[in-house]
Protein backbone atom coordinates (compact mmCIF):
# COMPACT_ATOMS: atom_id res chain seq x y z
CA UNK A 1 0.00 0.00 0.00
CA UNK A 2 0.73 3.73 -0.85
CA UNK A 3 0.10 6.64 0.79
CA UNK A 4 0.06 10.36 -0.37
CA UNK A 5 0.22 12.34 2.64
CA UNK A 6 0.43 15.64 0.11
CA UNK A 7 -3.19 14.31 -0.80
CA UNK A 8 -4.29 13.03 2.61
CA UNK A 9 -6.47 15.18 4.55
CA UNK A 10 -6.83 13.27 8.06
CA UNK A 11 -10.79 13.60 7.33
CA UNK A 12 -10.55 10.07 8.71
CA UNK A 13 -13.20 8.11 5.80
CA UNK A 14 -10.65 5.60 6.02
CA UNK A 15 -10.85 4.80 9.26
CA UNK A 16 -15.19 4.98 9.30
CA UNK A 17 -14.88 2.82 6.22
CA UNK A 18 -12.57 0.39 8.02
CA UNK A 19 -15.06 0.39 10.64
CA UNK A 20 -18.31 -0.24 8.72
CA UNK A 21 -16.82 -3.11 6.15
CA UNK A 22 -14.92 -5.10 8.93
CA UNK A 23 -17.76 -4.65 11.82
CA UNK A 24 -15.31 -3.02 14.07
CA UNK A 25 -15.87 -3.53 17.28
CA UNK A 26 -17.12 -0.13 19.51
CA UNK A 27 -14.22 1.80 21.35
CA UNK A 28 -11.76 -0.59 18.94
CA UNK A 29 -9.92 0.62 15.82
CA UNK A 30 -8.04 -1.41 12.29
CA UNK A 31 -6.87 1.89 10.98
CA UNK A 32 -5.99 5.33 12.52
CA UNK A 33 -5.05 8.80 11.83
CA UNK A 34 -1.44 10.00 12.88
CA UNK A 35 -0.24 13.53 12.62
CA UNK A 36 3.39 14.46 13.27
CA UNK A 37 4.63 17.98 13.80
CA UNK A 38 8.22 18.34 13.00
CA UNK A 39 10.38 21.18 13.21
CA UNK A 40 10.75 24.61 15.46
CA UNK A 41 8.25 27.59 15.44
CA UNK A 42 7.55 28.86 13.23
CA UNK A 43 9.48 26.70 10.83
CA UNK A 44 6.69 23.80 11.17
CA UNK A 45 5.39 20.92 9.28
CA UNK A 46 2.43 18.87 9.80
CA UNK A 47 2.41 15.25 8.08
CA UNK A 48 -0.94 13.18 8.37
CA UNK A 49 -0.61 9.38 8.37
CA UNK A 50 -3.45 6.93 7.65
CA UNK A 51 -2.15 4.08 9.84
CA UNK A 52 -2.74 0.03 10.19
CA UNK A 53 -0.68 -2.91 10.35
CA UNK A 54 1.97 -2.82 7.45
CA UNK A 55 1.85 -6.61 6.82
CA UNK A 56 5.42 -6.20 7.28
CA UNK A 57 7.59 -8.61 5.58
CA UNK A 58 9.30 -9.80 8.55
CA UNK A 59 6.50 -9.62 10.74
CA UNK A 60 7.45 -10.21 14.30
CA UNK A 61 3.84 -10.93 15.18
CA UNK A 62 3.88 -14.35 12.99
CA UNK A 63 6.90 -15.23 14.97
CA UNK A 64 6.03 -15.12 17.82
CA UNK A 65 2.72 -16.46 17.94
CA UNK A 66 2.87 -19.88 19.60
CA UNK A 67 -0.38 -21.26 17.57
CA UNK A 68 0.48 -20.38 14.46
CA UNK A 69 -3.02 -18.05 14.88
CA UNK A 70 -0.78 -14.99 12.78
CA UNK A 71 0.60 -15.71 9.80
CA UNK A 72 1.37 -15.21 6.41
CA UNK A 73 -0.94 -15.44 3.86
CA UNK A 74 0.58 -16.81 0.19
CA UNK A 75 -1.36 -14.39 -2.05
CA UNK A 76 -0.29 -11.25 -1.63
CA UNK A 77 1.90 -11.49 1.36
CA UNK A 78 -0.53 -10.39 3.79
CA UNK A 79 -0.68 -10.82 7.45
CA UNK A 80 -3.68 -12.59 8.53
CA UNK A 81 -4.88 -13.89 12.06
CA UNK A 82 -6.78 -17.44 12.21
CA UNK A 83 -9.38 -16.63 14.99
CA UNK A 84 -10.14 -20.10 15.60
CA UNK A 85 -6.36 -20.99 16.60
CA UNK A 86 -5.92 -17.85 18.42
CA UNK A 87 -5.73 -18.38 22.18
CA UNK A 88 -5.62 -14.21 23.10
CA UNK A 89 -1.94 -14.47 24.78
CA UNK A 90 -1.29 -11.22 23.60
CA UNK A 91 2.29 -11.95 22.46
CA UNK A 92 1.36 -10.50 19.03
CA UNK A 93 -0.07 -7.32 20.42
CA UNK A 94 3.32 -6.65 22.57
CA UNK A 95 5.82 -8.24 19.15
CA UNK A 96 4.00 -5.07 17.33
CA UNK A 97 6.26 -2.29 17.36
CA UNK A 98 3.24 -0.30 15.65
CA UNK A 99 0.35 -1.08 18.15
CA UNK A 100 -1.53 -1.99 14.98
CA UNK A 101 -3.34 -4.78 16.75
CA UNK A 102 -5.95 -5.28 19.98
CA UNK A 103 -8.33 -7.94 21.38
CA UNK A 104 -11.28 -8.68 20.08
CA UNK A 105 -13.99 -8.15 22.85
CA UNK A 106 -15.05 -12.34 21.52
CA UNK A 107 -11.08 -12.77 22.72
CA UNK A 108 -8.91 -13.03 19.50
CA UNK A 109 -5.82 -10.90 18.11
CA UNK A 110 -7.66 -8.43 15.75
CA UNK A 111 -5.99 -5.98 13.10
CA UNK A 112 -6.28 -4.86 9.56
CA UNK A 113 -6.23 -7.27 6.97
CA UNK A 114 -5.94 -5.40 3.73
CA UNK A 115 -10.02 -5.86 3.25
CA UNK A 116 -8.52 -9.21 1.96
CA UNK A 117 -12.50 -10.05 1.40
CA UNK A 118 -12.96 -7.28 -1.12
CA UNK A 119 -9.37 -7.75 -2.69
CA UNK A 120 -10.21 -11.63 -3.59
CA UNK A 121 -13.02 -10.11 -5.56
CA UNK A 122 -10.87 -7.59 -6.76
CA UNK A 123 -12.13 -4.77 -4.88
CA UNK A 124 -9.36 -2.44 -3.49
CA UNK A 125 -9.26 -2.33 0.25
CA UNK A 126 -12.58 -0.35 1.95
CA UNK A 127 -10.02 2.95 3.53
CA UNK A 128 -9.18 2.96 -0.40
CA UNK A 129 -12.12 2.89 -2.17
CA UNK A 130 -13.78 5.53 -0.40
CA UNK A 131 -10.57 8.23 0.33
CA UNK A 132 -11.91 11.47 -1.03
CA UNK A 133 -8.57 12.90 -2.34
CA UNK A 134 -8.00 9.75 -3.44
CA UNK A 135 -4.34 9.53 -1.59
CA UNK A 136 -4.05 5.77 -1.37
CA UNK A 137 -3.13 3.12 -3.56
CA UNK A 138 -3.01 -0.52 -3.20
CA UNK A 139 -0.93 -2.98 -5.68
CA UNK A 140 1.41 -5.54 -6.10
CA UNK A 141 4.49 -4.51 -4.67
CA UNK A 142 6.36 -7.68 -6.77
CA UNK A 143 4.98 -6.60 -10.42
CA UNK A 144 7.68 -3.47 -11.00
CA UNK A 145 5.03 -1.90 -13.16
CA UNK A 146 2.33 -1.69 -10.73
CA UNK A 147 1.26 2.13 -9.93
CA UNK A 148 2.72 1.11 -6.36
CA UNK A 149 6.08 -0.14 -7.58
CA UNK A 150 6.49 3.03 -9.87
CA UNK A 151 4.85 5.56 -7.25
CA UNK A 152 7.36 4.47 -4.93
CA UNK A 153 10.50 4.17 -7.51
CA UNK A 154 9.63 7.86 -8.80
CA UNK A 155 8.47 9.04 -5.57
CA UNK A 156 10.33 10.11 -2.01
CA UNK A 157 9.06 8.27 0.34
CA UNK A 158 8.93 6.67 3.88
CA UNK A 159 7.96 4.12 6.26
CA UNK A 160 7.14 4.17 9.98
CA UNK A 161 10.05 2.76 12.39
CA UNK A 162 11.99 1.37 9.81
CA UNK A 163 14.98 0.73 12.45
CA UNK A 164 12.37 -2.04 14.13
CA UNK A 165 13.61 -4.59 11.51
CA UNK A 166 10.04 -5.16 10.85
CA UNK A 167 10.20 -4.62 6.86
CA UNK A 168 7.08 -2.50 7.00
CA UNK A 169 5.29 -2.89 3.54
CA UNK A 170 3.16 0.55 3.54
CA UNK A 171 5.08 3.79 1.98
CA UNK A 172 4.32 6.80 2.48
CA UNK A 173 5.13 9.76 -0.23
CA UNK A 174 6.48 12.93 1.41
CA UNK B 1 10.94 18.56 17.67
CA UNK B 2 8.78 15.47 16.24
CA UNK B 3 5.37 15.83 17.72
CA UNK B 4 3.04 12.99 17.33
CA UNK B 5 -0.63 12.45 18.11
CA UNK B 6 -3.01 9.94 17.03
CA UNK B 7 -6.81 8.94 16.63
CA UNK B 8 -6.10 5.38 17.99
CA UNK B 9 -7.61 4.55 21.47
CA UNK B 10 -7.86 0.33 21.91
CA UNK B 11 -7.94 -1.03 24.97
CA UNK B 12 -4.70 -2.42 25.97
CA UNK B 13 -2.44 -0.46 23.59
CA UNK B 14 -3.05 2.49 24.19
CA UNK B 15 -1.89 5.21 25.51
CA UNK B 16 1.28 3.23 25.94
CA UNK B 17 0.96 -0.53 25.42
CA UNK B 18 0.02 -2.81 28.97
CA UNK B 19 -1.47 -5.60 27.59
CA UNK B 20 0.06 -7.83 30.36
CA UNK B 21 -1.18 -7.26 34.27
CA UNK B 22 -0.39 -9.10 37.23
CA UNK B 23 -0.96 -12.55 36.30
CA UNK B 24 2.30 -12.91 33.58
CA UNK B 25 4.97 -11.51 36.28
CA UNK B 26 3.43 -13.71 38.52
CA UNK B 27 3.20 -16.67 36.35
CA UNK B 28 7.13 -16.01 35.55
CA UNK B 29 8.00 -15.77 39.33
CA UNK B 30 6.52 -18.92 39.97
CA UNK B 31 7.87 -20.93 36.66
CA UNK B 32 11.09 -19.58 37.92
CA UNK B 33 11.26 -20.74 41.31
CA UNK B 34 10.02 -24.23 39.99
CA UNK B 35 12.88 -24.33 37.98
CA UNK B 36 15.47 -23.58 40.66
CA UNK B 37 13.79 -25.84 42.93
CA UNK B 38 13.93 -28.54 40.13
CA UNK B 39 17.99 -27.71 39.53
CA UNK B 40 18.62 -27.66 43.55
CA UNK B 41 16.19 -30.96 43.39
CA UNK B 42 18.12 -32.35 40.85
CA UNK B 43 21.32 -31.75 42.44
CA UNK B 44 20.80 -32.93 46.19
CA UNK B 45 19.04 -36.15 45.03
CA UNK B 46 22.02 -37.29 43.21
CA UNK B 47 24.33 -36.61 46.50
CA UNK B 48 25.26 -39.65 48.05
CA UNK B 49 23.04 -39.49 51.23
CA UNK B 50 22.79 -41.75 54.70
CA UNK B 51 20.89 -44.06 55.81
CA UNK B 52 17.49 -42.41 57.52
CA UNK B 53 18.73 -38.85 56.36
CA UNK B 54 15.95 -36.23 55.19
CA UNK B 55 16.51 -33.99 52.15
CA UNK B 56 14.53 -30.91 51.27
CA UNK B 57 14.95 -32.45 48.29
CA UNK B 58 12.21 -34.91 49.25
CA UNK B 59 9.52 -31.86 50.32
CA UNK B 60 10.34 -29.78 46.76
CA UNK B 61 8.79 -31.64 43.80
CA UNK B 62 5.35 -31.31 45.68
CA UNK B 63 6.20 -27.84 46.56
CA UNK B 64 6.49 -27.31 42.43
CA UNK B 65 3.83 -29.16 41.85
CA UNK B 66 1.68 -27.05 43.87
CA UNK B 67 3.58 -23.53 43.07
CA UNK B 68 3.72 -24.52 38.96
CA UNK B 69 -0.09 -25.82 38.87
CA UNK B 70 -0.59 -21.90 40.70
CA UNK B 71 1.55 -20.69 37.58
CA UNK B 72 -0.24 -22.36 34.55
CA UNK B 73 -3.66 -20.39 36.61
CA UNK B 74 -2.36 -16.91 36.65
CA UNK B 75 -1.56 -17.66 33.24
CA UNK B 76 -4.62 -19.25 32.05
CA UNK B 77 -6.04 -15.87 33.72
CA UNK B 78 -4.11 -13.63 31.62
CA UNK B 79 -6.01 -15.75 27.81
CA UNK B 80 -8.38 -13.87 26.85
CA UNK B 81 -9.56 -16.34 24.19
CA UNK B 82 -9.30 -19.37 27.21
CA UNK B 83 -11.47 -22.09 25.35
CA UNK B 84 -8.63 -22.10 22.69
CA UNK B 85 -5.84 -22.89 25.15
CA UNK B 86 -5.72 -26.68 23.67
CA UNK B 87 -4.46 -24.67 20.25
CA UNK B 88 -0.85 -24.71 21.44
CA UNK B 89 -0.93 -28.11 22.25
CA UNK B 90 -1.86 -29.06 18.38
CA UNK B 91 1.59 -27.55 16.65
CA UNK B 92 5.23 -26.33 17.78
CA UNK B 93 6.05 -22.96 16.43
CA UNK B 94 9.95 -23.24 16.44
CA UNK B 95 10.80 -19.84 16.26
CA UNK B 96 8.12 -18.85 19.07
CA UNK B 97 9.21 -19.44 22.84
CA UNK B 98 6.05 -19.24 24.22
CA UNK B 99 5.04 -22.36 21.74
CA UNK B 100 8.34 -24.09 23.39
CA UNK B 101 7.36 -22.69 26.96
CA UNK B 102 3.70 -24.51 26.73
CA UNK B 103 5.52 -27.48 25.71
CA UNK B 104 8.20 -27.42 28.19
CA UNK B 105 5.50 -26.91 30.81
CA UNK B 106 3.83 -30.55 29.66
CA UNK B 107 7.24 -31.95 30.65
CA UNK B 108 7.44 -30.52 34.00
CA UNK B 109 5.00 -31.85 35.56
CA UNK B 110 5.60 -35.72 34.88
CA UNK B 111 9.18 -34.76 36.17
CA UNK B 112 7.88 -33.27 39.01
CA UNK B 113 5.48 -36.10 39.80
CA UNK B 114 7.65 -38.77 39.27
CA UNK B 115 10.17 -37.13 41.82
CA UNK B 116 7.07 -36.32 44.10
CA UNK B 117 6.05 -40.23 43.89
CA UNK B 118 9.73 -41.04 44.84
CA UNK B 119 9.54 -39.61 48.14
CA UNK B 120 6.28 -41.26 49.49
CA UNK B 121 6.63 -43.84 52.12
CA UNK B 122 6.13 -47.91 51.42
CA UNK B 123 2.41 -48.40 52.46
CA UNK B 124 1.19 -44.89 50.95
CA UNK B 125 0.20 -46.49 47.77
CA UNK B 126 -0.67 -49.76 48.70
CA UNK B 127 -4.35 -49.30 46.98
CA UNK B 128 -2.51 -48.81 43.94
CA UNK B 129 0.05 -51.53 43.18
CA UNK B 130 1.00 -51.20 40.05
CA UNK B 131 1.73 -46.86 41.02
CA UNK B 132 3.38 -48.30 44.15
CA UNK B 133 5.73 -50.71 41.62
CA UNK B 134 6.51 -47.90 39.83
CA UNK B 135 7.10 -46.07 42.39
CA UNK B 136 9.77 -48.25 44.10
CA UNK B 137 11.24 -48.29 40.89
CA UNK B 138 12.16 -44.42 40.70
CA UNK B 139 13.41 -44.99 44.41
CA UNK B 140 16.61 -46.96 42.75
CA UNK B 141 19.86 -45.72 42.90
CA UNK B 142 20.18 -45.61 38.93
CA UNK B 143 16.33 -44.43 38.69
CA UNK B 144 16.87 -41.44 41.24
CA UNK B 145 20.18 -40.59 39.39
CA UNK B 146 18.29 -40.08 36.18
CA UNK B 147 15.37 -38.19 37.79
CA UNK B 148 17.87 -35.74 39.10
CA UNK B 149 19.48 -35.12 35.58
CA UNK B 150 16.10 -34.69 34.47
CA UNK B 151 14.77 -32.34 37.08
CA UNK B 152 18.04 -30.32 36.18
CA UNK B 153 17.95 -30.49 32.38
CA UNK B 154 13.51 -29.41 32.87
CA UNK B 155 14.38 -26.94 35.26
CA UNK B 156 17.20 -25.30 33.35
CA UNK B 157 14.46 -25.14 29.98
CA UNK B 158 11.50 -23.57 32.18
CA UNK B 159 14.04 -21.01 34.03
CA UNK B 160 15.42 -19.89 30.61
CA UNK B 161 12.70 -19.76 28.72
CA UNK B 162 10.68 -17.61 31.31
CA UNK B 163 13.35 -14.79 30.18
CA UNK B 164 13.49 -15.38 26.58
CA UNK B 165 9.41 -15.52 26.46
CA UNK B 166 10.04 -11.70 26.63
CA UNK B 167 13.32 -10.94 25.16
CA UNK B 168 12.14 -12.60 22.06
CA UNK B 169 9.53 -9.31 21.50
CA UNK B 170 12.15 -7.06 20.02
CA UNK B 171 9.26 -4.37 19.49
CA UNK B 172 10.06 -3.50 23.29
CA UNK B 173 13.87 -2.56 23.16
CA UNK B 174 14.04 -3.54 27.00
CA UNK B 175 13.15 -6.99 26.74
CA UNK B 176 15.65 -7.13 23.37
CA UNK B 177 18.17 -7.91 25.98
CA UNK B 178 20.25 -11.91 25.40
CA UNK B 179 20.68 -11.50 29.33
CA UNK B 180 17.07 -12.02 30.36
CA UNK B 181 17.51 -15.53 30.06
CA UNK B 182 20.03 -16.14 32.45
CA UNK B 183 18.67 -13.28 34.24
CA UNK B 184 15.73 -15.28 35.19
CA UNK B 185 17.32 -18.55 35.57
CA UNK B 186 19.50 -17.08 37.99
CA UNK B 187 16.86 -15.41 39.80
CA UNK B 188 14.74 -18.76 39.97
CA UNK B 189 17.46 -20.39 41.33
CA UNK B 190 17.44 -18.25 43.88
CA UNK B 191 14.45 -18.32 44.70
CA UNK B 192 14.57 -21.76 44.78
CA UNK B 193 17.58 -21.83 47.27
CA UNK B 194 16.11 -19.35 49.12
CA UNK B 195 12.59 -21.59 49.79
CA UNK B 196 14.65 -24.93 50.38
CA UNK B 197 16.62 -23.31 52.75
CA UNK B 198 13.77 -22.34 54.67
CA UNK B 199 12.14 -25.29 54.83
CA UNK B 200 15.20 -27.49 54.53
CA UNK B 201 15.05 -30.17 57.77
CA UNK B 202 18.72 -30.94 57.90
CA UNK B 203 21.10 -28.25 59.25
CA UNK B 204 24.08 -28.94 57.18
CA UNK B 205 21.94 -28.92 54.10
CA UNK B 206 20.26 -26.18 55.36
CA UNK B 207 23.79 -24.00 55.57
CA UNK B 208 25.10 -24.93 52.09
CA UNK B 209 21.61 -23.80 50.27
CA UNK B 210 22.32 -20.43 52.04
CA UNK B 211 25.53 -20.35 50.31
CA UNK B 212 24.29 -21.97 47.14
CA UNK B 213 21.72 -18.54 47.59
CA UNK B 214 24.51 -16.03 48.19
CA UNK B 215 26.47 -17.46 44.65
CA UNK B 216 22.86 -16.69 42.91
CA UNK B 217 22.57 -13.34 44.19
CA UNK B 218 26.11 -12.18 43.44
CA UNK B 219 25.21 -13.31 40.31
CA UNK B 220 21.63 -12.01 39.70
CA UNK B 221 24.07 -9.08 40.49
CA UNK B 222 26.44 -9.13 37.92
CA UNK B 223 23.67 -9.93 35.48
CA UNK B 224 21.69 -6.89 35.93
CA UNK B 225 25.13 -5.02 35.48
CA UNK B 226 25.28 -6.54 32.43
CA UNK B 227 21.74 -6.29 31.51
CA UNK B 228 22.07 -2.68 32.14
CA UNK B 229 25.75 -2.01 30.40
CA UNK B 230 24.17 -4.05 27.60
CA UNK B 231 21.11 -1.47 26.93
CA UNK B 232 23.17 1.80 27.47
CA UNK B 233 25.74 0.54 24.97
CA UNK B 234 23.66 -0.60 22.43
CA UNK B 235 22.10 2.61 20.98
CA UNK B 236 19.96 5.51 21.63
CA UNK B 237 16.49 2.93 21.23
CA UNK B 238 18.01 0.89 23.85
CA UNK B 239 19.78 3.34 26.04
CA UNK B 240 16.32 5.40 26.48
CA UNK B 241 14.70 1.46 27.91
CA UNK B 242 17.81 1.55 30.39
CA UNK B 243 16.69 5.07 31.52
CA UNK B 244 13.18 3.99 33.06
CA UNK B 245 15.39 1.98 35.37
CA UNK B 246 17.75 4.38 36.13
CA UNK B 247 16.16 7.99 36.55
CA UNK B 248 12.62 6.81 35.22
CA UNK B 249 9.28 5.92 36.77
CA UNK B 250 10.29 2.66 37.26
CA UNK B 251 14.10 3.47 39.14
CA UNK B 252 12.68 3.85 42.64
CA UNK B 253 10.97 -0.16 42.94
CA UNK B 254 13.78 -1.18 40.98
CA UNK B 255 16.42 -0.39 43.25
CA UNK B 256 14.67 -0.11 46.41
CA UNK B 257 12.42 -3.70 45.97
CA UNK B 258 14.67 -5.90 43.35
CA UNK B 259 18.16 -4.92 43.52
CA UNK B 260 18.18 -3.48 47.76
CA UNK B 261 15.41 -5.71 49.53
CA UNK B 262 15.53 -8.53 46.85
CA UNK B 263 18.91 -8.85 46.70
CA UNK B 264 21.95 -6.90 48.69
CA UNK B 265 19.70 -7.00 52.20
CA UNK B 266 19.12 -10.97 52.40
CA UNK B 267 22.53 -11.49 51.15
CA UNK B 268 24.24 -9.41 54.05
CA UNK B 269 22.18 -10.91 56.43
CA UNK B 270 22.47 -14.50 55.01
CA UNK B 271 26.61 -14.27 54.79
CA UNK B 272 25.72 -12.94 58.62
CA UNK B 273 23.90 -16.34 58.51
CA UNK B 274 26.50 -18.50 57.17
CA UNK B 275 29.23 -17.13 59.65
CA UNK B 276 27.19 -18.48 62.22
CA UNK B 277 26.94 -14.60 63.55
CA UNK B 278 23.41 -14.64 64.22
CA UNK B 279 20.88 -17.42 63.73
CA UNK B 280 18.84 -18.70 60.56
CA UNK B 281 16.02 -16.54 60.25
CA UNK B 282 12.68 -16.63 57.83
CA UNK B 283 13.21 -12.80 56.87
CA UNK B 284 16.00 -13.41 54.11
CA UNK B 285 14.59 -15.80 52.34
CA UNK B 286 11.52 -14.04 52.11
CA UNK B 287 13.47 -10.95 50.80
CA UNK B 288 14.49 -13.31 48.28
CA UNK B 289 11.56 -14.29 46.96
CA UNK B 290 9.98 -10.82 47.32
CA UNK B 291 12.89 -9.39 44.90
CA UNK B 292 12.09 -12.02 43.00
CA UNK B 293 8.70 -11.02 42.65
CA UNK B 294 9.41 -7.59 42.26
CA UNK B 295 12.01 -8.39 39.63
CA UNK B 296 9.21 -9.99 36.65
CA UNK B 297 7.02 -7.32 37.98
CA UNK B 298 9.61 -4.08 37.15
CA UNK B 299 10.81 -5.98 34.19
CA UNK B 300 7.28 -6.74 32.42
CA UNK B 301 5.52 -3.18 32.75
CA UNK B 302 9.13 -1.48 32.38
CA UNK B 303 9.20 -3.50 29.01
CA UNK B 304 5.99 -2.96 28.25
CA UNK B 305 6.35 0.40 28.91
CA UNK B 306 9.21 0.83 26.79
CA UNK B 307 9.08 1.45 23.07
CA UNK B 308 10.81 2.60 19.17
CA UNK B 309 11.42 6.16 19.50
CA UNK B 310 11.60 6.51 15.73
CA UNK B 311 8.56 7.79 14.49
Amino acid sequence: MVIDTRKCVGCMDCVIACKTENDVPDGHCRDWIGQRLQGEMPDLRLTITSERCNHCDSPPCVTCCPTGASHVQEFGRVVLIDHDKCIGCKACLAACPYGARFIHPDGYADKCTFCMHRVVRGLAPACVAVCPTHSMYFGDLDDPDSEVSRLIASRRHFALKPDAGTAPRIFYLE
Amino acid sequence: MIELLTTRHNPLVDPTLHVWGWQIPVYLFLGGWVAGSMVLTGYLQGRARAPGQSSVSDRLPWVGLLLISLGMGALFLDLEHKLYVWRMYLTLQPLSPMSWGGWILLLVYPVLAMGALATLADGWLDSWPALAAFARRLKSPAASRWLGRLNIIVGVALGIYTGILLSSLGARPLWASAVLGPLFLVSGLSAGAAFAHLIAPDHDEQVQLIRFDNVFLITELGLIALFLIGHLTAGAVHAQAAQLLLGGPYTAVFWVLVVGLGILLPLVIQALMVAERIPHTLIAPLLVLLGGLALRFVIVFAGQYSHWISP
